[in-house]
């Protein structure tokens, strides 16, 4: 895996709040050519920490909201400011009432080379409930627009674990996404993020959401079904048509590679520091205008925080941990053979590899070694 | 010259005894209306909460009577319960009369007859004071009977109050200097001083709390301890005024305290004789004993690297409870500990919560247990109060087991109840006495075993309230005991074995298998938790496996968040206990405790 860094930039524009999101936004997308401006300069606080990328990633927010004029600054920019390897994964995110031909192709010419399309569902009762702007048939062209527009490294997300959603209406979601062959899939469970209206509605006991069993069932037929039509399973949510369709990207951070984010919220990475930006857009784009940092706050991990992230990152992922970085005492040896014969872990070739039961308790396998 | 007078108040709890000591404070005029906390003298938390006195303080009043006469009024003030008796004595022993309070709605208690004795033991000076007199359901003439009939104690000396309201107080303070003796004692004896009570300060070490009897004791005096022989050279003394108010000396008759640098608190034991090394006293002054523990528990931290801390915990409260006795245990379960001997379970609780409050100690204790007898095949007798030594049953010729003599008054109406109660508490031979229509002391032989876990509160719920209680220890007797242990996927956790009569066993085991159950944390694989006596198992309870915990999304910005989530879950888990590769809270060892609730 190459060890250049990656570049994120955070467009933290959303046109409304879907019911299960907490990560950063703003209700409009009036700031962004000051928020564009404010991301370069930003960019020139780091010329000299870093200097190649071989990927970039604008994630959300929604930066298909983004118009093909302040699109073309930021990239642009970014480019004077940075050198970007010829062969690098440009993706950008995008919501699927986002996605017309002219901006598919618009995209395309300023460089953009994957698209990841916020499915979530191709149920409109699903996609309403879950706040979604689109309908089932707009994910549908979406898709269709993407293709014909000559993406070749397509990523469709999707969302399982919904209220109400039986194993077999699930199944049909993954029918409906293979028939598009997408590259890569996003299979993310929903998860009840505090602050959200679906956690207020969940508290509140107005969602039926699927019992412990049942999650862990959609879990392992997932991973199985998609297996048996070619996709490979290289993370817990994440599923690649062959290794060079895995997000390169998103590996990084689970790799404990460096990667510099940009933007209100984002988190960077310099091997060794860690350090985050302010959430708001406007304290932003303030601080960057009157010449300061948006550094919220920093930390520079030692030795054990270090091996625990190593550990959280490792065992999310289908390569798991060295055996070296578990530890080597006696203990830890022990509590490794004990995972190994519950089956959580599978030890070969001097790493340790999560299974399918081991990856339905990830959260947990770091805290079996101490 | 100042005259002095030492007593005590006696009461039942609830009938105003720390009212009345906060009237008698406010008007000696060491608080002004601003100052005045009620309860002034209860001054642990846990005392306050409770509403009883648990430790004795003790206070200084200057009296000034309407004629002139200038008084130094000695309050000492005793524990309010039955499982302090000792120190009771000890500062009874120190007074030359008590005040015996009496509610006057409640009338005479069993509690207030067995201080009673103690006093009358003491040969003290008693006066009757009934209190809370302004109360509507106060009835002065039903309870100065009780006080003729069964105390046997003149009634047209009670001295009519509400402390609450301050009436009678200055009737109280004035009985007070004209009924009880004035001190006796040479100041040119030797001198001999009684430890009554004694407590740590982190910075003068042991404040010992003393009567002086004869002679006369000042700073830069060598001291001699006459159980020990420890000798300790004084560096002030002085007298309790809600602070310490330091003096020149204190001499025969007088109440105060001694301050000598003691750290080594072992050195200090109540009920002990203070005399000058150099001119001792030539015998001790009577009734110095060790005390006698009858209800045992283990005391174990909660983290084991805390051992130390809680050794050095231990040492410094046990100057202050002369009563806790301890020594070394340990535990395959939960390590190195102390196996502890109490007075009684409140007792146990109370050591249990200083040691938490005031010390700052995370502590787990065991199921407190009574001694057993076994006589073995060889002949032997052997004494077992730590279900770790339990004998080998194959060797077990006969069981006994400590009987008490259970004394419980309650109104009538409860009287179903209670026996019902007792009779499951394996309750014998019950007898009845009715003290005053309408109420009734209830007598059961009883085995110690069965109130030390959670009679107590048993009783209270039972009666409402109303029922007291009052045991002593008569015997030993047969009976037929077993040893329950208890495991955890097939390891044993000594620390929750107990000794257990046979019928109960079965009960025992299934509740504590069902409140392990609730306490232990699901692990990544199944838990069995069984209770067994010997390789029978008698019950038990599983814990499903957790099946998933894991989150859907990690990026670049919850890799920090994520891995703090995961340091504290770790914090957490080392102040689990391991058996086998079972995290244990202490939570599970504290509910195994918990009253059954009904």
């Amino acid at each position: 895996m190459s060890a250049l860094p990656g570049l994120y930039v955070h467009v933290p524009f959303c046109r409304g709040k879907c019911a299960y999101c907490d990560f950063y936004s703003e209700p409009s997308e009036a700031l962004a050519f000051r928020w564009v401006d404010a991301v370069l300069r930003e960019a020139d606080l780091y010329k000299d920490l870093f200097s190649r990328f071989d990927t970039l990633y604008l994630g959300g927010g929604t930066p298909s909201l983004l118009s093909g004029e302040d699109l073309r600054r930021l990239l642009t920019g970014l480019r004077e400011r940075f050198h970007f390897e010829a062969s690098a994964e440009i993706t950008l995110e995008a919501n699927p009432d986002d996605v017309s031909p002219d901006r598919a192709s618009l995209w395309r010419g300023l460089g953009i080379n994957r698209l990841s399309l916020g499915v979530q569902s191709f149920d409109d009762r699903m996609l309403r409930l879950l706040g979604r702007r689109h309908n089932a048939s707009q994910a549908v062209a979406a898709v269709e627009t993407a293709r014909e527009a000559g993406f070749s490294n397509l990523g469709v997300d999707l969302m399982w674990g919904l209220p109400e959603q039986t194993l077999a209406h699930w199944q049909s979601t993954l029918e409906r996404a293979l028939a598009f062959s997408p590259e890569h899939l996003s299979c993310y469970e929903l998860t009840l993020e505090r602050g959200t209206p679906f956690h207020q509605r969940a508290l509140r006991g107005e969602l039926s959401l699927p019992s412990e069993e049942e999650s862990r069932r959609i879990f392992t037929t997932t991973s199985r079904f998609l297996e048996t039509r070619g996709y490979v399973h290289y993370e817990i949510s994440n599923f690649a048509r062959g290794e060079p369709f895995q997000s390169r990207h998103n590996r990084k951070y689970w790799h404990h590679v460096p990667y510099l984010g940009l933007g209100p919220s984002a988190h960077s990475f310099d091997g060794r520091r860690r350090w985050w930006n302010v959430r708001s857009v406007r304290a932003y784009c303030e601080r960057l205008e009157g010449g300061a940092t948006p550094v919220a706050g920093e930390e520079v991990p030692g030795p054990d925080e270090r091996r625990l992230e190593a550990l959280l990152l490792g065992f999310r992922t289908r390569e798991g941990v060295p055996l070296h970085l578990v530890g080597e005492s006696h203990r830890v040896r022990r509590a490794v053979e004990a995972a190994v014969a519950d089956g959580l872990l599978a030890l070969a070739r001097g790493r340790l590899r999560p299974t399918l039961e081991g990856w339905l308790i990830a959260d947990r396998l770091p805290l079996l070694f101490d | 010259m100042t005259k002095i007078r030492n007593f005590s108040i006696i009461a039942h709890i609830d009938h105003g005894k720390s009212t009345l000591a906060d009237r008698l404070i406010q008007a000696a005029g060491l608080v002004d209306e601003r100052e005045f906390r009620d309860q002034i003298l209860d001054t642990m938390d846990l005392e306050r909460e409770r509403g009883i006195t648990i430790k004795s303080n003790t206070v200084t009043l200057p009296y000034v009577r309407p004629n002139g006469e200038e008084y130094a009024l000695n309050l000492i003030d005793t524990p309010g319960h039955v499982d302090f008796s000792y120190e009771v004595s000890r500062a009874l022993a120190s007074c030359e009369g008590v005040l015996l309070l009496v509610d006057a709605s409640q009338g005479v208690e069993a509690q207030t007859l067995a201080n009673l004795y103690v006093a009358m033991e003491h040969d003290l000076t008693i006066i009757p004071v009934i209190n809370k007199i302004d109360l509507p359901s106060a009835d002065v003439e039903r309870v100065k009977e009780e006080i003729e009939n069964e105390l046997a104690l003149d009634s047209e000396q009670a001295v009519l109050c509400s402390a609450k309201e301050g009436i009678g107080i200055e009737d109280v303070l004035e009985a007070i200097v004209e009924r009880i003796p004035e001190p006796r004692g040479s100041v040119n004896a030797p001198l001999a001083a009684l430890i009554f009570d004694a407590h740590y300060d982190s910075f003068r070490g042991a404040i010992i709390a003393c009567r002086v009897f004869d002679g006369a004791i000042k700073a830069g005096d060598r001291i001699r301890f006459m159980s020990n022989g420890a000798v300790h050279k004084v560096e002030e003394v002085g007298v309790f005024q809600l602070r310490r108010e330091p003096r020149k000396e204190l001499k025969a008759g007088e109440v105060g305290y001694i301050i000598a640098g003691i750290k080594t608190v072992s050195d200090v034991s109540i009920g002990d004789t203070i005399t000058l090394d150099e001119n001792p006293a030539s015998k001790p002054l009577p009734g110095f004993r060790e005390v006698k523990p009858v209800v045992f528990s283990s005391i174990y931290p909660v983290s084991s690297d805390d051992y130390p801390s809680l050794a050095a915990a231990l040492e410094k409260y046990k100057l202050n409870d002369a009563a806790l006795v301890y020594q070394k245990d340990s535990s395959a379960a939960l390590g190195q500990g102390f196996r502890c001997g109490f007075l009684g379970l409140l007792h146990l609780e109370i050591v249990q919560e200083r040691l938490e409050r005031e010390f700052d100690q995370s502590i787990i204790m065991t199921v407190p247990s009574v001694q057993y007898r076994f006589t073995l095949d060889t002949g032997e007798t052997v004494t077992v109060e730590n279900p770790q030594y339990y004998p080998d049953p194959v060797h077990i010729k006969s069981t006994e087991e400590p009987f008490i003599r259970a004394s419980i008054l309650c109104p009538e109406r409860y009287m179903g109840a209670v026996m019902k109660l007792c009779t499951e508490r394996r309750g014998e031979n019950p007898r009845f006495n009715v003290p005053t229509p309408g109420r009734v002391e209830i007598i059961f032989d009883m085995p110690l075993a069965e109130v030390i876990y959670d009679f107590y509160d048993r009783l209270k719920t039972v009666t409402q309230g109303y029922g007291s209680f009052d045991y002593e220890i008569t015997d030993y007797r047969q009976s037929d005991l077993v040893k329950v242990d208890f495991l955890v996927n097939g390891e044993k956790v000594d620390a929750l074995s107990i000794i257990v009569h046979r019928d109960r066993a079965r009960s025992w085991a299934v509740q504590v298998c069902d409140r392990l159950k609730e306490e232990i944390p699901r692990h990544q694989f199944k838990i069995a938790i069984q209770g067994a006596i010997g390789g029978k198992i008698i019950a038990r309870s599983t814990i499903s496996a957790f099946r998933k915990d894991v989150t859907a999304k990690c990026y670049g910005g919850d890799i920090t968040r994520k891995r703090k989530l995961l340091e504290k879950q770790k914090k957490g888990k080392k102040r689990m206990k391991m058996v086998g590769s079972v995290s244990i809270p202490q939570s599970a060892f504290v509910a195994v405790l918990k009253t059954d609730k009904e």
